[in-house]
């Protein structure tokens, strides 16, 4: 438990609630009520039931053999890319829109980047019939063009954010916006491990199914449940923090989160958040945040939508300083490459945020044996465009 | 009695001793209790330090207190002011794109009270606070002249944990929010807590909405008025004209107008502008 959140809602010295009155009420609710409804059997039984029969859990753990031989290690992918809706997300908006359903919420808002998340809200609130507003920064609408369609088709509206760098930021702030406007029917479907407690911690239990099933699937195939490494992409730090979630108090299992150095951490295009961050509130946490001396927040970038979010989640920040978790960066050009080796490795066209994890293969070294599990947290389909721009296929 | 109860006794003494001490001292000092004492349909403006033109903060202020205002609310710009709507949000970011930070925001500050009489609040969010650092940040505010603050995101809890002790020594007053759908007995623990006056929101919303005084608005006020607070309330959020103000006025002891006032300075001579403005609501 010594990495978990603390009865004040904080990790060390990071977390909290820092919000408007006018959101307080409402997170004051969840926070009232989030652990005993998750808790209770009902809800646990109808959310393994639709994670098994609606989202295809399981995924697999897959032994990728041709990474392996390449690496001189075990290398092993948790499929969240074979997940409904093609990536980890669902696991969050199928645990929150079951959660919002219990406290009498009629509508939906969410933020999302590279628009999985808000593809994943949008798939829910069709599954439940609940009205849905997803807020996507202008360019993100523009990169991630496929999915602003599935999200339309799926009833959801799609309203752009045009302040700041119009991006990821920009989107939750205008969610968060919204929330305010509409305090009493609404619950904002927050898409990772950020904002104010309890947050953090309700997004990291809907994804700790990553590792829960990863240790079974271990212990099955290699006959011990703790690999020696497990590695994760970053830019909220949903899907790292699901996959880290049951190995966190296994101090012998290396945690690895892996950020986007966009064009390099020092080329003013980053969003390596904690080579370049400092400690401060964003979203609702204190965390560590990309920002001036002044303690504005700096604009962050990456090739990679879902990980162009100048923080990172505030369990995230916790782990950080305490050492237990090493944070890396890959950028751009070498995410991309890595996407186009896993493709041509082992035939599956990996999300360029699932890239970045892949990446960081690369940059190890292995005395041979080793077991690592790298989370392939999303599928490449949406990534199509980039991919075909940067190879000139 | 217990040995910890007793020197839990003991200690709530002295802080007591101790309030008392600063309820002296502000009584001197404190010009928001001052002016809620004397005056009714206590009217305060917000604006945006460093806009239109980084270089108008105090000017804007010698004009406010000139044509009227009673309290003046600088705000300090955010990067990501959740709080706001989109006028608030264009004046911080240009404000910003300007030059402004907090540090220059202290040094035209120094000249604040060489004309300012009228209590200033500054409002702002916590990260440029905390980066500021919170002991540095109350002492600027207290050696220029600021009476007190409105941080929104700064919630109670932490208030009390961190920054509480910090803004009595430097006798400022910190301004809690509080909207139609704070319980009761939090709105209590926000009176208990709060020394100048309690910021009540119109609606839950963002800056810049109209006020629209329905039936349940005027309930929410009503509600509010039967509570019998010890401290004054202001009401903000949706003030832009003097219907408007003359209702906020007679549910609380004054209104607070921010986006109206941001809007009516973008563009034109400032000194016209401000006291054309404030015409509307002190003839």
């Amino acid at each position: 438990m010594k990495y978990k959140v603390n009865e004040k809602g904080y990790y060390g010295d990071f977390g909290g609630a820092y919000i408007p009155e006018m959101l307080y009420p409402n997170v004051e609710e969840l926070r009232q009520n989030y652990l005993k409804i998750i808790a209770d059997p009902d809800f646990q039984k109808e959310f393994h039931q639709l994670l098994k029969d609606y989202v295809g859990r399981p995924s697999p753990l897959y032994l990728a053999k041709r990474y392996s031989e390449k690496y001189g290690a075990n290398i092993f992918l948790k499929r969240e890319d074979l997940n409904h809706t093609g990536a980890h997300k669902i696991n969050n908006t199928i645990g929150q829109i079951l959660l919002a359903e219990k406290l009498g919420k009629k509508r939906i808002i969410a933020e999302t980047g590279a628009g999985q998340h808000g593809v994943a809200t949008a798939t829910v609130c069709a599954l439940r019939n609940l009205e849905c507003v997803i807020y996507m920064g202008e360019v993100d609408i523009e990169r991630q063009a496929p999915n602003v369609a599935r999200m339309k088709m799926l009833g959801a509206k799609v309203v752009p954010a045009s302040s700041g760098s119009k991006t990821l930021k920009d989107a939750t702030n205008e969610a968060m916006r919204d929330w305010i406007n509409n305090p009493v029917d609404t619950h904002y479907i927050i898409g990772s491990v950020v904002g104010p407690h309890p947050y953090p911690d309700m997004v990291a239990i809907f994804q700790s199914i990553i590792s829960e099933e990863t240790k079974k699937q271990l212990l099955e195939q290699t006959g011990s449940d703790q690999p020696d490494y497990v590695l994760a992409c970053v830019g909220g730090g949903s899907n790292a923090m699901g996959m880290f979630y049951h190995f966190m108090d296994d101090e012998n299992v290396k945690l690895i989160a892996v950020e986007a150095a966009g064009k390099g951490v020092s080329s003013g295009f980053s969003a390596a958040t904690t080579y370049l961050g400092k400690e401060g509130v964003l979203h609702g946490s204190r965390s560590i945040l990309m920002q001036t001396e002044d303690g504005q927040v700096v604009e962050p970038h990456s090739v990679s939508a879902g990980l162009d979010y100048p923080g990172i989640g505030p369990q995230h920040a916790h782990l950080f300083k305490t050492g237990r978790g090493q944070y890396v960066s890959i950028t751009d050009d070498e995410s991309l490459e890595a996407g186009l080796l896993c493709t041509k490795l082992e035939g599956i066209i990996p999300a360029i945020e699932s890239a970045h994890a892949l990446a960081y293969l690369e940059k190890m070294e292995f005395k041979g044996g080793e077991n690592v599990v790298v989370c392939l947290s999303g599928r490449g389909d949406k990534d199509l465009d980039t991919y075909i721009k940067y190879f000139n296929l | 009695m217990s040995r910890r109860a007793f020197q839990r006794g003991a200690k709530s003494n002295i802080s007591s001793l101790t309030s008392q001490v600063s309820d002296l001292k502000s009584q001197k000092m404190n010009r928001i209790k001052k002016l809620f004492q004397e005056k009714k349909n206590i009217l305060s403006i917000y604006y945006t330090a460093g806009y239109p033109n980084l270089g108008d903060t105090i000017q804007i202020a010698e004009a406010l207190q000139k044509s009227g205002a009673d309290i003046l609310e600088i705000g300090f710009p955010y990067s990501d002011p959740v709080a706001d709507g989109p006028v608030i949000q264009a004046s911080s970011k240009q404000s910003l794109d300007q030059g402004m930070t907090l540090k220059v925001l202290f040094e035209q500050l120094k000249d604040l009270r060489k004309n300012v009489t009228i209590p200033v609040l500054l409002m702002g969010y916590v990260n440029p606070v905390l980066q500021f650092g919170v002991e540095n940040f109350c002492k600027a505010c207290a050696e220029v002249g600021v009476d007190g603050c409105i941080v929104p995101d700064l919630p109670m809890a932490e208030y009390e944990e961190f920054y509480q002790e910090c803004f009595e020594k430097h006798n400022l007053s910190n301004v809690f929010l509080i909207t139609p759908q704070t319980a009761e007995e939090r709105i209590h623990k926000i009176d208990g807590l709060t020394n100048s006056f309690i910021y009540l929101l119109s609606s839950s919303a963002t800056t810049g909405k109209n006020l629209e005084v329905g039936n349940t608005t005027e309930a929410y006020f009503g509600r509010i008025k039967a509570l019998n607070l010890k401290n004054p309330t202001m009401i903000g959020f949706g003030i832009s004209d003097k219907q408007t103000f003359d209702k906020a006025c007679s549910y609380a002891n004054g209104a607070i107008i921010g986006t109206a006032f941001v809007k009516a300075i973008a563009e034109g001579n400032l000194e016209e502008s401000v006291s054309n403005f404030m015409k509307k609501f002190r003839d």
